[in-house]
């Protein structure tokens, strides 16, 4: 049977290729702030979302949405302060997040362990029309806020004290990006769940960055590599039959492997090249800018 | 008498319950380049950064344009110590220049074909016109200070403040440096710089600010260096404390 015979099998990969251009499109700005992991607490502190929305009977996204949001913020918050203590803040935030989120989701209902683990780790089936319109318009939200306002969340990851200096509202800027993971990771749960969304954001960026050298190059590589991880991710898991975060992710690693082992061999053999060459012209050395221990 | 470009009253700040600046008066009038000079630790770095509001003061006043509560960030280039590490996103040379414009042009526009002038006459300025394309990490730390510097000017500020910007530079990008930064001056701009020592600097400079111990200790001409400050191949250079600690997130 085709993988496209259902219709259910269009809207997962609809939905996986929205996920796969916006999570690498706004994880660079994570990754650039040296905040690799937020989208994962923010993912945990989703779960509690999942499981008010489930005890209420009302859409978990909705309610995923706003609570990941406030968690999102209250952690930039957190991370503003700059403190050591703050550590100890956040591991609080996630825990709470995810034993919160189990135990809600349990009171919720009998079917609910089958429900949790699409949750955590993402299903093929589970994507509903109005889940993919969800995904899309957010999606597209998110997206068009990552790539408009590039220059100054660029500038605003790239040198935090400069930005501030030069006149930018960095502290909106952080705060949105915060809110932007939390939507990202929310719109992504049905498909990559909760505990894999971190990977997509992160994963592509650090392949592309490894080929990549400027910001923009790193971004539109990123996104090419987040969606083909993401599309091909649907139809492996189909044939296989295998869970549909688990294999998206799977792939996305490969591709970063891949490449670093290219790089690697190239540099080996550019090197090899530039002996049999002889000798190179020695540049032009600077000094060292940092000398230790001088007399 | 004109308003000062900077004005600093009885300033008192720190960190945390630290005082690092005590009762610091000084102020800095159009077109001067006043240099900041005095030991590590003595809080020169601290009275920078209380000036461009980067530490909080306890106690005190700081104007800025005879304004305390400035806001036109786009009159002030500033040059920090170094290029955060960054987490390895790479990022070319034009680009963090580029990053220099946004506030100004506001930060719902792209860049345009004046942006991308500005950017490429600050980098002919800095002489790093032909490393634009480069990730600025292949760039050495003194061909990164000048992607700094120039980052700074695409701006067109009216002044400059630099913290530090030739400690640990090889010559080449001093002298590129001081050419850049006569340039500045010559155009009618302020200067207000921290450093350990002048260097290539010393004949632009108007006026010097030693702080010690959280105050100033002296406020007027260049002191000539003495000991062994004063040979002439003394090189002065100290290792730095990484300039980013390892987020919480870690490296």
């Amino acid at each position: 049977m085709s993988i496209f015979a259902n219709e259910f099998m269009i809207r997962a990969f609809i939905g996986a290729v929205v996920i796969g251009l916006t999570a690498p499109a706004l994880g660079i700005y994570l990754v650039q702030r040296r905040m690799s992991l937020i989208g994962d607490g923010v993912g945990h502190v989703a779960l509690t979302g999942v499981g008010v929305g489930l005890l209420l009977d009302r859409s978990p996204v909705l309610t995923a949405v706003i609570v990941s949001a406030a968690g999102a913020v209250a952690i930039e918050l957190i991370r503003e302060r700059g403190r050591t203590s703050g550590d100890l803040a956040l591991a609080l935030l996630f825990y709470g997040g995810i034993a919160g989120g189990v135990m809600l989701v349990g009171l919720s209902g009998s079917r609910s362990n089958a429900n949790l683990m699409t949750y955590l780790f993402g299903s093929l089936a589970t994507t509903s029309r109005s889940d993919l319109i969800v995904i899309i318009v957010l999606g597209a939200v998110v997206l068009g806020l990552a790539l408009g306002l590039r220059p100054a969340l660029f500038a605003a990851s790239h040198d935090e004290e400069y930005a501030r200096v030069s006149g930018l509202p960095v502290r909106a800027l952080n705060l949105l990006v915060a809110v932007m993971t939390a939507v990202t990771v929310t719109i992504s749960m049905r498909a990559v769940g909760l505990l894999l969304v971190s990977a997509l954001m992160v994963v592509p960026v650090a392949t592309a960055q490894q080929v990549a050298r400027g910001f923009v190059a790193t971004l539109g590589l990123a996104m090419v590599l987040g969606v083909a991880a993401a599309g091909s991710g649907v139809w492996l898991a189909w044939e296989i039959d295998t869970a549909l975060g688990a294999t998206i992710v799977v792939l996305a690693i490969a591709g970063f492997v891949v490449v670093a082992l290219a790089v690697a061999v190239t540099r080996a053999l550019r090197r090899r090249a530039a002996l049999r060459a002889g000798p190179a012209p020695v540049p032009a050395a600077e000094p060292h800018e940092v000398l230790l221990d001088r007399r | 008498m004109t308003t000062p470009v900077v004005e600093v009253a009885r300033a008192v700040a720190g960190y945390d319950d630290r005082v690092v600046l005590r009762d610091v008066s000084l102020a800095v009038e159009a077109g001067e380049v006043v240099a900041i000079l005095g030991a590590n630790g003595s809080g020169k770095s601290t009275l920078v950064r209380a000036i461009l509001r980067l530490v909080p003061l306890i106690s005190g006043r700081v104007a800025l344009f005879g304004d305390p509560r400035f806001r036109s960030w786009q009159r002030i280039g500033y040059v920090p110590q170094r290029l955060g590490a960054g987490a390895g996103v790479p990022a070319t040379v034009r680009e963090v220049v580029g990053s220099g414009l946004v506030a100004r042009r506001g930060i719902f526009r792209l860049p345009g074909a004046a942006d991308r002038a500005a950017v490429s006459n600050a980098l002919a300025a800095v002489g790093l016109a032909d490393r634009a394309g480069d990730p600025v990490a292949s760039l050495s730390g003194g061909q990164q200070q000048r992607t700094l510097i120039a980052r700074a000017l695409a701006g067109r500020p009216d002044l400059l403040v630099l913290d530090e910007p030739t400690a640990g530079v090889d010559a080449a990008s001093q002298a590129a440096f001081a050419g850049a930064l006569r340039t500045f001056v010559d155009g009618g701009g302020t200067v207000l710089l921290v450093a350990h020592e002048l260097g290539p600097l010393a004949p632009l400079v108007s006026r010097c600010v030693v702080v010690h111990n959280g105050t100033i200790a002296h406020d007027g001409d260049v002191p000539e260096p003495a000991g062994h400050h004063a040979d002439p191949g003394h090189d002065h250079v100290h290792p730095h404390a990484p300039a980013d600690p390892p987020g919480m997130w870690g490296a």
